[in-house]
This record gives structure tokens, sequence and C-alpha cells, in this order.
């Protein structure tokens, strides 16, 4: 199949092109939030750095990180770099772990973001003639509008579902036609497992592909939602604090996510020091924005955890390409000592012939830490005979073990025992006193 | 000649026995025998009945995780020391049991013994070969 791109210039140009315009656009921008934003004004006079000190996009090290807190401190427009007047869109955080924070867009802006998800939407083999479908949350959560922008720039029929009600989303999806699916890969499972239950043959659906994202999968959970919608699953990556969904997109080379590096400068840091990893090493990612007017965040820690590579891929892209970022760290569990991050355990459950619907609970006895995963039985691991499943139990227990190095006490429930969700999986609980 | 038994998981948690016989009570399938198999999280609750297919269908339209397992029911005579003798002579002749129980099929005047054995088809032959009476699918229906 013929690859297709929607900027084709911009993402197969030369590394040294891109760099030439990273460093373009970041002393741009520094000048720009130096001038605009007091608050960066002072990060900067704290950390010494002029912004003539920046003259290329090797200089960005010099910057001091931004961080989460520092989007609540400036709550709500603290690190806008415009003034309201020319501000067309606000977008916040779900605020989960806290106060929640505001970005904001001006009309350049959404213009970038539409090329950003355009890039990806392009990328699966959407174009006009695609009916896309998009189960991501429209309001202030930027996935759904997201990717919406994205589906009416390249001039597809867009089906703005929002999240919710599955019993629609299947009747819309058979009856619309649609062929790109864009959600969460725990709903898109949960569609899935819904459409099978009600015996919804899957050559009821037209999808071709699936664009998932907003939560930490792995890859053997992308091939069973392939195997079960019948589509090509890719990775999408965003953060409401950079843009939103399509910072990064997935290819048909499924083998990292393509940075928009003409909008953003990725690193990678390790995150106690703050110091640049090898390129291929894991650790921390930091995103910059170099073109956004309003929200220009630099150097915005992340606190995903994944690696970036820079050769070409085989889809020509010449676009760095981050790996599927393994967890946040606030996602990260330790466990006696031992750092555990979900999508470790998920991979085994899938190597393992178990779906991915699964709850991981924490909690401490005898001044321990006790790590107890609940896992949601097929048929075909069903016996009769007790000592059966608790064979199969220890031999889960066994494989966690060996890949994560804790003791994990594996509970088989029945299938639909764990709660759903139509947005982000809540896969963890934690009864650990903080 | 194995006989049908529903199995069904239970998870240890008040309420789900009762919602699970319900839903068999509403399916108008009678329970010949019971019995349950228990760990600290969940059981196994493993019973004749008199429709298997249809209590199945009912169980699965709840959302409960339901099987039918093949398993063995020995005739044998309603008194003293009948089920040891069942007992002795399969054990004596090599067979594994993972699980029995029993009922009395007051029509009939006589007990079963109903037997799950790690190899069931050899259990068979060797029971058959001790001249045991094994039931049939069309006997337990017509219990």
């Amino acid at each position: 199949m013929e690859e297709r791109y929607w900027q084709k210039e911009i993402e197969t140009a030369p590394r040294e092109q891109i760099e030439a315009w990273q460093s373009e656009r970041l002393i741009d921008t520094v000048k720009r939030v130096y001038e605009n934003v007091p608050y960066y004004r002072d990060m900067m006079d704290k950390a010494g750095v002029k912004p003539e000190d920046i003259k290329s996009r090797d200089d960005i090290v010099k910057l001091p990180f931004t961080c989460k807190q520092d989007l609540r401190d400036t709550y709500p427009y603290g690190l806008f770099a415009v003034p309201l007047k020319d501000v067309v869109r606000l977008h916040a955080s779900s605020g989960t772990t806290g106060k929640q924070i505001v970005v904001g867009y001006t009309k350049h802006d959404l213009e970038i973001w539409d090329d950003c998800t355009a890039r990806q939407l392009v990328a699966t083999g959407a174009d006009e003639n695609s009916v896309v479908h998009v189960s991501y949350g429209y309001g202030l959560f930027t996935g759904g509008l997201g990717l919406h922008g994205g589906a009416q720039h390249i001039g597809a029929t867009t089906v703005p579902v929002s999240s919710g009600n599955t019993q629609r989303q299947l009747t819309i999806m058979q009856d619309f036609g649609s062929t790109v699916l864009c959600c969460t890969p725990s709903y898109a499972m949960f569609l899935a497992e819904t459409a099978e239950k009600q015996g919804i043959p899957k050559e009821n659906f037209k999808l071709k592909a699936g664009i998932f994202g907003a939560e930490p999968w792995t890859e053997e959970m992308r091939h069973e939602i392939e195997k079960r919608l019948g589509l090509e699953a890719f990775d999408v990556y965003g953060l409401t604090e950079i843009i939103g969904p399509g910072v990064s997109y997935g290819c048909h080379a499924h083998d990292g996510m393509h940075v928009n590096e003409d909008h953003f400068i990725i690193e990678i840091i390790n995150p106690e020091t703050g110091e640049p990893v090898k390129e291929g090493e894991q650790g921390e990612i930091v995103f910059s924005c170099i073109t956004k007017e309003a929200f220009p965040i630099l150097r915005y820690r992340t606190r995903d955890i994944g690696y970036v590579k820079y050769e070409k891929c085989s889809c020509g892209r010449t676009f760095a390409r981050m790996s599927k970022p393994m967890g946040r760290t606030d996602d990260m569990l330790i466990i006696r000592g031992v750092n555990v991050f979900p999508s470790q355990i998920e991979t085994v459950l899938i190597k393992m012939g178990y779906l991915p619907n699964y709850q991981i609970i924490v909690d401490t006895k005898d001044n321990l830490d006790t790590l107890a995963v609940k896992v949601e039985m097929g048929e075909q691991h069903f016996d009769d005979v007790v000592k059966e499943i608790n064979r199969r139990e220890s031999e889960l227990a066994g494989e966690l073990k060996s890949l994560l190095g804790v003791n994990a006490k594996v509970i088989l429930c029945a299938p639909n025992s764990i709660e759903r969700s139509e947005g982000k999986a809540k896969r963890v609980v934690d009864n650990r006193k903080k | 000649m194995a006989i049908s038994q529903l199995s069904v998981f239970v998870e240890n948690s008040r309420g789900k026995l009762a919602a699970i016989t319900e839903l068999i009570a509403e399916s108008g399938v009678d329970i010949r025998a019971l019995s349950i198999g228990d760990s600290s999280d969940f059981g196994v609750l493993r019973m004749i009945v008199s429709e298997a297919p249809k209590a199945k269908a009912a169980l699965e339209a709840g959302h409960h995780l339901v099987s039918i397992t093949k398993v063995i029911g020995v005739e044998m005579p309603d008194v003293p020391g009948s089920m040891a003798k069942v007992i002795r002579d399969a054990s004596d002749a090599g067979v594994n049991i993972e699980y029995v129980y029993a009922f009395v099929a007051v029509s009939r005047r006589h007990a079963y013994l109903v037997i799950r054995a790690e190899d069931n088809a050899a259990a068979e032959k060797i029971l058959l070969e001790k001249g045991y009476t094994l039931a049939t699918e069309e006997d337990i229906a017509q219990l």
C-alpha cells in the first residue's frame, strides 16, 4: 500500500531542515515568553538564562523545566502568552490528581492542532471518504475536539459521538458506516466485548482503522483489539499541556509514534537528575512547544516514561519516534521497593491468554506492601475442578513474579465483575495509607 | 455413558449464590443434586439438573461463568456401605477421583454416586468391567 501523508514535505523533511526549524522557532518562542509571561521571565532570571543565550535547539538544556505544579500555581491564565482577546478556545485537564489546569488556543494554535491530528488520520489511510467516529469525550477534555478538528480538516465525514452510551455507539458505527474509530484502548476493548456479547459479527462494522490513546496500553492489547474489531489499531499520543492528542502519531510501521517536531521538541531526561539520557535510553519525556501562541509551554515534564529514536522510519517519515509510554511516573507503583507499571502486568495477562480486564489492588499487611491482581476469566479458563483454577492462578502469579520481581496474588474472577470505564480505565486501587 | 453436570463459578461474596439459584429457579429447571467445591475467594457449584442446557442459557444471560461438564453417575443400592464399595473398587483399580457426591433417586429406590475422575473415560471402563450400571442422560432426565 502506498504511504499517504498530510504534509509530505514537512513529515519527510531532512533532519537538518527539521533541526533548523526547531532552532529558529525555539529562539523566537523563548523571546516571546520572556517578554510576555512574567512567570517565565522570573523562572529564567532565577536560572540565570536570558533569551539571547538560546542560539539553537541544543541550547534548550539551559532552560528551566516547567512542571504541573507551575500550571497549578499560575491557574488559570498565568502562563498565557497572549491577551485573552486572542484566545478562541480553552481546554482543561481532568484534574484527577489535584487542581485542574487550563490551556488556551489562538486561531493559529487550533490550525496547528488540526494539522497534527490530520497527520495522524492520514497516516492511518483516512481521507475525505472516511467516516470518523470520535468516541473521545467532548468538552474541556482535549480528546474529542482534537480528533474532531483533524477529521474535518482532511474533509472526512466526522461523527462527534463523544463518550458513553455503548449501545448507541454500536448502532451508530453500524448504521453510519464508521471507518475510523477514535477512543481510549480500554473503551475499544469494551465496545468489542459488548458487540460480541450481543452477537454482532465484526463484519457488520466497516471499521478500517482505530486511533487509540490517552492511557497506557500494550502492544499485546493493540493486537487483541485489531483481531476483535477487524481494524488496524494506531497509537496516538498527546497531553493537554502540550496541545492534546496529536503531539505524536502512529503509522503503519507501528514502531513508535512520530513527534510533530516542526511544532514540538522532545527530550528524554533522567527523572532524578534532569540530565538528558542517550538516544534510545528510557527516561522521562519532556516537551517544548515552539509554534504555539497562547500556551507555549517550555521543557514541560510529562511524567511519562519512554524513549526516542531519530532514525528514518520505514514509512518514510523523518520525525523522531517516541515509544509508547510504559506508564507515567505517577502511575508507577512502588511495591516493596520495586517499580511496577500496570502495563507490565497487562503484558503478562495477554501473553497468558487473558483479556486485559484486570484490577491491581495494593495494600499493606504487617507493614509490608501486598500486590493482588484480579483478572477476569474467560469460558476457556473455567474448570469444574477447583484445584485447576488454583493452578491457573499460581501459573499467572509465577509469570508475574518472573517479570516484575515481586510476588503478586492472582485472583481469577467472573467475566464482567470488574467495573468498566467509558473513559480512562481505573486499573489501580491503592489502599495503602499515604 | 457420562452424564451432564452444570458447573457454575461463584464468587465468594454475599448474594452471589442467591442470584445463581434464583436464575435456575426462574428457568424452571429442577436441581437433582448439588455439591460445592470452594477455595478462599470462590467456589464451583456443581449440579445435576433436569435440563442442563436450559439452565446454562439462563445463567449465561445473567453473565455467569457456566460450563457443562461430563461426570459419571454410578447406580448403587440405597443401603449402608454401597458408596464405600464403589469408591474402594474404583480406587483399587487405579482411578484418581477429583470429587464425588451422591444423591438418592426416590422414584427408583436407589442412589447415584457422581464421580469426576482425572480420566473419566478410563474410570467408566473400569466401573463397567466391575459390573456397575452407569446412568445415562435419559435416566437423569426421567428422574
